[in-house]
């Protein structure tokens, strides 16, 4: 039983980081964990309650009290059981996962929420430098194999989950390494990429099979997969990015961030000595000594500032539409428990970049055919539909790269998912209500199902793919 | 009496002396169901000379316990009336003309029995019946000599009483000639009778068939009885003893027949195990034989379906009887005395009941009984005193026994002694030679006859004793996957196990239970869970069995039974063991062991998996064929083992397996040649064992849960880690003391009545499962069948081997799997906390957080209470409640605008919250719930705690904090006058849905200064609240406690809080029977502020079975009309609102709901006091984290009633009144949520009794019983208080001398009322009022006594004296011409004192059982004290100068007691468990000598006298009685002040 009274005598401290001066100019893990004592302690500010809100809100259901009590004991062992009973790659979310869960926890409604994430991330650290983490094959196959095209989180949780019940699976990835946007999307300093093979020798001991830079419709055709393949599990996410629609978009230097952030992530790559796709050298995007606007205050925005600051750009702007989050993150519309709109005093602004909020850009302005400047207004309002001018407020700020990172629209549609003739929903996703897609054996999971969204979610979404992909293929050697 | 449960589709056939109206059938009240409780007195002359007068004494003695019966709906009908005299042989001389008879041809005294008939009312059909019944008798070798009728005079009879009665007739009979004497006469005669009751069947009964005993009896008054039969007031008619009882039944089917006295008993209480006590007798038939009773096996079954418990137990004892043994050994066998725990029993007696316990479990429940065989009277009370009694001889040869002091005039001076009944005591007259023996004389003469302790101890070996070589059978399986096979969750091992080997005792938990229903699970529920504890309310008291364990006992006994008729020393050869939980090692060895005479014989309870599911009803039959071979050969111990279960095989579920054998074995008459072992890995909560044992399992190894247990090994107690075997023995102690709860919550103490007494209810199993398996188990909406089980069964043993069983999984049990392929993790369970693939429950996050959007932000409030809403509302048709599959009949055609319906301001009125004491609750939260309510004109209810009296002043703002609802529950926390009389309600609260049948406790880190004033307690001392009332342990007791209440405050409504199960509308008919004007009906899922697990997840049922049997049962009652009804249990939503008043209820509570609308997130932590919000909490941080406000429980409110209005409109319904009742307006037929609920069927919760048709279904208006206008109170003392000029005082005081009576009930409580409501609470001066009684004065005497009121009584008081005592002063002393010696005079009944706050209280004699129950703050003196006295004090002070019975101070938290203890006996009957025994030391010595000094001056006493005369001597012959945990918060309280001085001088 957990204490009941540990969050009366212990508080929340801050989770530490290391210093931005000194990991701006680099490439390593930004974030540090308490020791052990003073998470052991942390955990014990866990309530277990009745209703764990917690475990409601996260998308894996992750048993968070559970493992929270173990944690308080120090029975780490205990505790890594419990977490992956729900979670295939907390090593990931523990890292990366904006939290649901702490935003949800009893102790939020006033007072500081339990550390949910770093007694997750301490939990699996831990657990593989125990060797605890080892490859542990199933102890029978059934004979079936399945196709997983795409090694994101939702692609390598469902193919581990198949595989350990005993399908043999074979994982196709169309760029050189695993892990889709964990790895060319998110920057080292919230996840080194050593973290994701890691995991993935595990994986691949297990018996999954890994095939890198197969582009899954052109170099294999549908009907090899229908041929080969019990079933296959598409997860290739959901990659078409959300574009401004403005005057002067089509200037040079105006990018997707994700186009950014790939070349990015590939360059460290390479500089560490690691395998990293290269571009030619007039399609190289590069912050360095230039004026940066970020276009949209989320997740990728940031780590389009991050990679700006270290690349050593002149200075670095973000331009948030949105007003400040109130303190605490919640507008009267958004009371406890519902998921707060998250104040994002993220990592990369400690690091020198600039937000300002409630700002459009409306227009750009080029020189040459490149982008110079950005012509910007202040708005009110604080959902997309309720967005106001403030009249004369325009003004112009110097830019000589614009990175664009509003979100994502949908997957891409070329390829796979029109050769297959997929339904669509409205959104343009690839319509799976039941994982299960329009065409017979094939199923989706993850963002290219459910639209981009986080981490965890994409694991869930593996995980549950799975589990229908299994039953359907039991009851089809019963049948 | 109790009740049976006959199938409700069969029609019983018309009985004589019942109602041929049309029996109520199909619904989910069973009119059978019944059970009464009464008065009984006896009186007999001493002198061996039978007097009429002995007749007229009884008539007297009836007369006078006419308060204890009641009448029905027809108020000129009694529930029955009778008196048992000896046969008078001379009346039926003198009577002989009228039977055509010559008086010479009349065989002479002894030859001559009489055969009472009640015979069907049609001439013919009686005719036949007297022809065949002649013939009978002359075929068994008597003399049919002639038929009398009975004169009546049928005029005296209420109507209903006269349109049911049968004709009655009296056949003499003569002795045969071939009968040697009167003891064979007696015996044949009973031969002949049990013939033609068995020809006759229902169509006729006799009330008494013998030559030495006589009955009248009827459904009458008492006063109608006499003049009924003109016989008994025929000066001829002369006896020398008269038993005589009156019936206080709830039941509501008129009967002759169920009235009493029976033929040999007459009896007040309740018998709790009498369905397992009537299966025994059957089992028991093939082994009865006895050479005095030829033909006997022809006679089966000996006791008739349909026997009330009563009557079945007269059958049992008549058995006995005629078999040869004594009247007193039989009653010593029916109803041993506790034996077990105590040391005061000379060995012989225990010799004697041990022998005993060999053959016959005890008939267990509250009773006070009265028998008679003709030539030997006695009477006794229960083994725990349940039921009170007292007795008195007088000078010139008169005893008289009975319920109550008073119901024999006899001048004082005139007695030669007086006692009471002492639990489990005999006192027994010889009324040939006079003796009366009361001391255990006649106990150890019994005791004696025999070395019983030889022949048993000849025959027994302990378990201990038991040689066997230690081969444990190899486990084949890890214990990991055998537990996911079983059905194991993590939360059976976190929050079961793990706590139960922590605490060695039962985890607790709080909030109420709010998951599925086992069903509509999905989740594979054991069948442990479809079966729902049973629990004694109102018509039997709970046991406490913590604080008064000594009645308890778990002792089991292995191996055949013995013969009980048999004489000879019985030779069957059993073990003994302590309890019947066998752990892994005794199970090996009671199989390996050498001993010859134990043959242990394993059937297995497991079915191979590629049989399917369809296997296991085959397997069921071939366990049970196995198990009679098995008793062919020989076998003493039938183990029914799972151990077999393997990737192969799959187990039965243990408890069908088990019950299946049982029920076989008791059909085919075997059941007593072996015990019944279970060996099962699933049972590993104390309800399975529970469970196992109730349906008839002698023991059980639950060898998977000790293996768990000893795996334990992390567990540190006391700073040092537990081995296995620590770990196992603290486990065993825990499930023995959590099987203790179980029974004592059903009011049964041991182990071996409890056994296969089947004391619980099925929800959702089908019928002929029951039937075959569980037969006599109600289950009352039919439900899962043998094949649903068998796919439960394959699916559990499918999460352990997946693989085998191949395809198609539920999609849960995958999950579970691929956790488990990860991890080997068991499934989460998510039963106690909430987890996302858990069990559902009513209350999840989505549910919680939208309702609190709802009443948080007004703009999107009502969007968001309809998300709530839909959810509830879909969620409980979808997954959890039954009201979720009762559809609404919505008709289009029909329905009315909904500005027709009335308004929402009008509904709300109906809605009350429910009671949570401020305590449980902290301040704020309490007085936002009352203000909220009051604002909508709603109630809310102070719960058990008090209430603070600056709350009965308005705020300034016009809030008003003052809860309407006022509660009186069994601690009776700060119940004095004033918090009564300023309700507008007060709540008895019988049970507790959470935890019916049990008590409570505050823990001590709860009870902050504040909350101790208003308990009228300690800080930080905890307070026990007892499972019982004290003063109610049945129905007329009940009765009483309302009168109490009336007097105390007569304008408010009175209230009765039931909990939902089978039998609770039978209960709540005896509720309106009893006087109250309210009742509610809790469900099963009502919340605790603490209780223990099993309590809160497995006893009791859903309200809609509940409200739906009580709306049936008033109705065929023809009550409904008088009494409003609410439910209560998780009521959320309008629809909750609108079906739970078309199921029956004008008014329904709510208490989770609002407290989640204040901020509650159902931590579930109530109990720890550390919830995070405030709401129940004491602690001061977290109460300022409390962020609810009145508007949001009146936001709430508001949109409930709306949601019901739109529900009303669609119905065509404009008001709520309108709604209640009309179960048309439901539609049965919506069940098809899953393949469970689809097998239930809902008719039964929707019928309506016929003879309710064209009447109101609702509360119409309240039936005052005027008793109380012209009460005692009325006619004198208030009158003169009024009359009297200006304020009385000490100088001006109102003096008062009169007479009194033992049917003068709650003298001083009006008074009292008269005096706060003009005074406030501190009333007036003392012996403002000077009050001088004479007589007997009846119960609850001195009730609720304000300040200002010195009462006295010359003479003595019965039960509950000074109840609620509230600072008035009370003296009781023999009259000054009395000759007996006042110290061993009984002067006061039981339960004096009970629940006293302030005042004090003077007794010059002894007084019977639990004196001063839960005192918290009254000064008291008594000249000696029965069992039990001074338990759960809190407060006060007790002076005790006599003797004091055993239990002393059990669970005493508070105040002292000072016994003169000059013989040291006191150590030995103190509890010790909270308690020291300290010498008086000097600073106390004034406060006691004060105290001994009033009670000289008030009492003139004796004692008192002697002990003060000397002193110096006589102060060190004292004891002080101090709880210890009082005296460290008085030492931490003197600590303080000294502090406080120390600053206060430092700062000056």
């Amino acid at each position: 039983m957990a204490d009941p009274k540990g969050f009366l005598k212990v508080h929340r401290v801050p989770s530490p980081e290391r210093d931005p001066d000194e990991r701006v100019s680099d490439y390593k893990e930004i974030y540090l964990t308490l020791p052990e004592d003073e998470l052991k302690e942390q955990a014990s500010r866990c309530m277990d309650c009745g209703v764990p809100f917690c475990n409601d809100a996260c998308p894996l259901g992750n048993l968070i009290p559970d493992w929270n009590d173990l944690a308080r004991t120090g029975d780490w062992r205990g505790a890594i059981d419990q977490l992956h009973a729900t979670n295939n790659f907390p090593e990931f979310t523990g890292l990366i996962c904006p939290a649901p869960c702490e935003s949800a926890c009893v102790l939020a409604i006033d007072d500081d929420p339990v550390m949910i994430k770093q007694i997750e991330y301490w939990t699996i650290d831990n657990a593989f430098r125990e060797g605890w983490v080892t490859p542990n094959p199933p102890d029978h196959r059934t004979g079936r194999t399945i196709a997983v095209v795409g090694s994101g989180p939702a692609g390598l949780a469902a193919a581990d989950e198949l595989n350990q019940v005993g399908h043999k699976v074979i994982v196709f990835e169309r760029d050189e390494g695993l892990g889709g946007l964990l790895r060319f999307g998110v920057p080292d300093a919230k996840l080194e990429k050593w973290i994701i093979e890691r995991r993935t020798d595990v994986l691949a001991a297990e018996g999954i099979e890994f095939r890198y830079n197969v582009e899954v419709g052109v170099e294999i055709s549908i009907e090899d997969l229908r041929r080969d393949y019990d079933a296959v599990v598409l997860a290739i996410g959901s990659r078409v990015e959300r574009d401004v629609e403005i005057p002067g978009r089509n200037l040079d230097g105006v990018h997707f961030a994700m186009e950014y952030l790939y070349q990015r992530n590939r360059a460290v790559a390479r500089s560490e000595g690691r395998e990293g796709r290269e571009v030619a050298a007039e399609d190289v995007i590069t912050a360095k000594d230039k004026n940066v606007i970020v276009v949209g205050g989320g997740d990728t925005g940031m780590d389009c500032v991050s990679n700006a600051m270290r690349e050593g750009a002149k200075q670095v702007r973000l331009l948030d539409v949105y007003p400040p989050v109130p303190e605490g993150g919640r507008y009267d519309f958004t009371p406890w428990p519902t998921q707060p709109r998250r104040l994002q005093t993220t990592y990369a602004l400690e690091e020198g970049g600039h937000r300002e909020f409630a700002r459009e850009v409306i227009g750009l302005e080029g020189e040459h055919g490149h982008v110079a400047g950005a012509l910007v207004r202040e708005v009110t309002g604080n959902s997309s539909s309720t967005l106001v001018p403030v009249p004369d407020s325009e003004y112009t700020e110097p830019a000589e790269l614009v990175l664009v990172a509003i979100g994502f629209t949908n997957p891409e549609h070329d390829g796979l998912v029109s050769d297959l003739g997929l339904d669509l929903d409205r959104s343009g996703n690839v319509k799976a209500p039941t994982f299960r897609t329009s065409a017979d054996g094939f199923y989706a999971a993850g963002d290219v199902r459910v639209g981009a969204s986080l981490v965890v979610t994409a694991i869930a979404e593996g995980r549950r793919c799975a589990r229908i992909v299994d039953h359907a293929l039991r009851a089809s050697v019963a049948a | 009496m109790t009740e049976r449960f006959n199938d409700p589709n069969i029609q019983a056939p018309d009985r004589v002396g019942e109602l041929s109206r049309t029996r109520f059938v199909g619904g989910v009240h069973d009119p059978a169901w019944q059970r009464d409780s009464c008065g009984v007195a006896a009186v007999a002359r001493l002198d061996n000379a039978a007097r009429h007068e002995v007749v007229s004494r009884g008539l007297i003695a009836l007369d006078r316990l006419e308060h204890r019966g009641a009448s029905g709906a027809d108020e000129t009908t009694g529930d029955g009336a009778g008196i048992l005299l000896e046969l008078c042989h001379d009346f039926f001389r003198f009577r002989a003309p009228e039977a055509g008879l010559r008086a010479a041809a009349l065989p002479g005294p002894g030859e001559l029995a009489v055969a009472v008939c009640f015979f069907p009312r049609e001439r013919a059909r009686s005719r036949e019946l007297e022809v065949r019944l002649e013939q009978l008798v002359s075929e068994d070798g008597h003399k049919p000599i002639s038929w009398r009728e009975v004169p009546v005079e049928e005029a005296a009879a209420g109507k209903l009483g006269r349109e049911a009665a049968p004709r009655i007739l009296q056949l003499l009979i003569g002795r045969g000639d071939a009968v040697s004497d009167q003891d064979e006469f007696e015996r044949r005669l009973f031969l002949t009778r049990r013939r033609a009751e068995i020809e006759f069947g229902y169509a006729a009964s006799f009330p008494s068939f013998s030559s030495r005993t006589i009955v009248y009896k009827g459904m009458l008054t008492a006063p109608q009885l006499s003049e009924f039969y003109p016989d008994l007031t025929d000066l001829e008619l002369r006896s020398r003893f008269a038993i005589v009882h009156s019936r206080f039944s709830t039941n509501t089917l008129p009967s002759w027949e169920l009235a009493q006295p029976l033929r040999m008993i007459a009896h007040n209480g309740e018998i709790n195990t009498a369905l397992g006590n009537v299966n025994w007798m059957r089992a028991r038939e093939a082994t009865l034989s006895s050479p005095l009773l030829p033909g006997l096996e022809g006679l089966f079954p000996l006791i008739p379906e349909a026997a009330s418990d009563s009557a079945a137990f007269d059958r049992a004892l008549e058995l006995l009887v005629l078999a040869g043994r004594t009247l007193p050994h039989s009653m010593m066998m029916m109803i041993p005395q506790a034996h077990e725990h105590r040391d005061d029993l000379p060995p012989e007696l225990e010799g004697f009941y041990r022998y005993h316990s060999r053959m016959q479990e005890p008939w267990d429940g509250p009773a006070a009984m009265a028998f008679c065989d003709g030539r030997t009277l006695g009477a006794m009370v229960d083994r725990n005193g349940l039921r009170p009694g007292r007795w008195l001889i007088t000078d010139d040869g008169w005893l008289a026994m009975g319920s109550e002091a008073g119901i024999f005039t006899v001048s004082e001076s005139k007695v030669f002694r007086k006692g009471r009944f002492r639990p489990g005591q005999l006192v027994i007259a010889d009324l040939d030679t006079g003796a009366v023996h009361a001391d255990g004389e006649v106990e150890l003469e019994e005791a004696r006859r025999h070395p019983f302790g030889l022949w048993d101890s000849a025959r027994t070996k302990h378990f201990n004793e038991i040689e066997a070589p230690a081969a444990r059978l190899a486990e084949k399986l890890p214990a990991g996957q055998r537990r996911l096979a079983f059905g194991y969750t993590q939360e059976d091992l976190k929050i079961l196990l793990m706590p139960l080997v922590e605490q060695a005792k039962e985890p607790t938990g709080s909030m109420g239970n709010d998951v599925s229903l086992a069903a509509f699970s999905e989740q594979e529920p054991s069948l442990f869970s479809y079966f729902k504890q049973r629990f004694a309310q109102v018509t039997n008291p709970a046991i406490d069995p913590v604080r008064e364990t000594v009645v308890m006992s778990l002792t089991t006994r292995l191996g055949a039974k013995g013969r009980l008729l048999s004489l000879e020393q019985d030779d069957s050869f059993q073990i003994e063991i302590d309890d019947p939980i066998l752990t892994n090692d005794d199970i090996d060895r009671l199989r390996n062991t050498d001993e010859p005479e134990l043959a242990a014989v394993t059937i297995d309870a497991t079915w191979p998996l590629s049989e399917g599911p369809e296997g296991m009803a085959a397997a069921v039959e071939r366990i049970c064929s196995e198990a009679d071979e098995a008793l062919a050969d020989g076998a003493t111990m039938l183990i029914i083992s799972d151990h077999e279960i393997g990737p192969e095989r799959v187990p039965i579920p243990s408890l069908l397996a088990s019950a299946a054998v049982h029920q076989s074995m008791v059909r085919s008459g075997t059941r007593l040649q072996a015990s019944l072992i279970v060996e099962s890995g699933e049972p590993r909560e104390i309800h399975h064992l529970a469970a196992l044992l109730g349906f008839g399992a002698t023991a059980i190894n639950p060898y998977l849960m000790l293996e768990t247990i000893e795996e334990m090994d992390e567990i540190v107690v006391g700073g040092e880690r537990l081995t296995p075997e620590d770990a196992m023995r603290r486990a065993i102690t825990g499930l023995c003391a959590g099987l203790q709860k179980v029974l004592s919550k059903m009011g049964i103490s041991t182990i071996h009545s409890y056994r296969g007494a089947q004391t619980f209810e099925a929800v959702g199993v089908d019928r002929d499962v029951i039937e075959t398996h569980f037969a006599g188990t109600p289950s009352r909406l039919g439900g899962i069948g043998i094949a649903g089980l068998a796919r439960e069964a394959f699916a559990r043993h499918a999460r352990a081997w997946p693989e085998l069983h191949g395809l198609a999984l539920p999609e849960h049990v995958e999950e579970a799997l691929l956790a488990a392929d990860h991890a080997t993790l068991l499934p989460q369970g998510g039963v106690y906390r909430w987890r996302r693939d858990g069990e559902r429950h009513m209350w999840d996050p989505e549910t919680i957080a939208s309702l609190q959007r709802s009443v948080r932000d007004a703009e999107s409030g009502q969007e968001s209470y309809e998300e709530f809403s839909r959810r509830v509302n879909d969620e409980n048709a979808g997954h959890s409640l039954l009201r979720g599959l009762l559809g609404l009949r919505t008709r289009p055609d029909g329905a009315i605008s909904l500005t027709d319906v009335e308004p929402a301001s009008e509904i709300v009125k109906r809605f009350s919250t429910g009671a949570m004491s401020l305590g449980a609750l902290s301040k704020e939260a309490h007085e936002t719930l009352a203000v909220a309510m009051n604002r909508i004109g709603g109630m809310s209810n102070s719960g058990e705690g008090g209430e603070d009296p600056n709350r009965n002043t308005p705020d300034p703002n016009g809030d008003q904090r003052r809860s309407r609802i006022r509660q009186v529950a069994s601690g009776r926390f700060g119940v004095d006058i004033d918090y009564l009389a300023r309700a507008d309600q007060l709540q008895i609260k019988v049970a507790q849905g959470a935890k019916p049948g049990e008590g409570g406790q505050l823990p001590g880190h709860k009870v902050d200064a504040y909350i101790a004033s208003l308990r009228h307690s300690t800080p930080g001392v905890e307070l026990i609240s007892p499972p019982p009332h004290h003063d109610i342990y049945s129905i007329e007791d009940l009765k009483q406690l309302i009168y109490d209440l009336r007097a105390a405050n007569p304008t408010a409504r009175v209230s009765v809080k039931l909990a939902a199960e089978a039998g609770v509308g039978t209960v709540a008919a005896g509720v309106v029977k009893a006087g109250a004007d309210h009742i509610v009906i809790a469900g099963h899922d009502g919340g605790t502020g603490a209780s223990p697990q099993s309590s809160i997840q497995q006893a009791g049922v859903p309200w809609e079975l509940g409200l739906a049997e009580a709306q049936q049962a008033l109705l065929d009652s023809e009550l409904r009309s008088r009494v409003i009804l609410q439910a209560d249990g998780q009521m959320r939503t309008g629809r909750d609102v609108v079906i739970a008043a078309l199921l029956g209820a004008d008014e329904v509570g709510m208490s989770t709901a609002p407290l989640i609308a204040t901020g509650c997130i159902m931590m579930r932590v109530c109990h720890l006091n550390t919830c995070p919000v405030g709401i129940a909490s004491q602690d001061p941080e977290l109460r300022r984290r409390f962020k609810g406000t009145p508007e949001q429980v009146v936001t709430y409110m508001i949109y409930v009633a709306e949601e019901a209005r739109r529900l009303m409109a669609a119905l065509g319904i404009g008001s709520f009144g309108e709604l209640v009742g009309r179960t048309y307006l439901l539609d049965p037929t919506m069940n098809d949520t899953n393949w469970k609920t689809t097998a239930l069927d809902l008719r039964p919760l929707l019928a309506v009794p016929p003879v309710a048709d064209g009447r109101p279904k609702g509360f119409v208006k309240s039936v005052r019983h005027s008793d109380s206008k012209i009460s005692f109170d009325h006619r004198l003392l208030v009158k003169a208080y009024r009359a009297h000029p200006g304020t009385p005082g000490p100088d001006n005081p109102v003096k008062i001398r009169s007479a009194v009576a033992n049917s003068d009930l709650a003298v001083g409580g009006s008074l009292s009322n008269a005096i706060v409501t003009d005074h406030g609470p501190e009333g007036l001066p003392e012996d403002a009022i000077q009050i001088s009684l004479r007589g007997s004065a009846g119960q609850s005497c001195g009730a609720w006594l304000a300040s200002g009121i010195s009462m006295s009584v010359e003479g003595d008081v019965n039960d509950y004296a000074g109840k609620g005592l509230s600072g008035g002063v009370l003296a009781v002393y023999p009259a000054g011409d009395s000759h007996f010696a006042a110290a061993d005079n009984v002067i006061a009944g039981n339960v004096t004192l009970y629940g006293a706050t302030r005042g004090r209280a003077f007794f010059s004699g002894c007084v019977g059982e639990r004196f001063a129950v839960r005192n918290s703050g009254a000064l008291a003196v008594v000249e000696g004290v029965g069992e039990h006295a001074c338990e759960y004090m809190t407060g006060g002070c007790v002076v005790v100068i006599g003797p004091t019975g055993q239990n002393f101070g059990a669970g005493m938290s508070g105040g002292v007691a000072f016994v003169h203890n000059p013989d040291g006996k006191l150590a030995a009957r103190t509890n010790h468990q909270l308690v020291d025994l300290d010498p008086v030391n000097p600073e106390r010595e004034p406060a006691l000598h004060e105290l001994l000094t009033e009670h000289l001056r008030r009492t003139g006493s004796e004692v008192a006298r002697e002990l003060l005369d000397r002193w110096a001597d006589a102060i060190e012959e004292f004891t002080l009685v101090i709880p210890r945990g009082y005296k460290e918060a008085m030492a931490r309280f003197a600590a303080e002040q000294a502090d406080a001085g120390a600053e206060a001088e430092a700062a000056a």
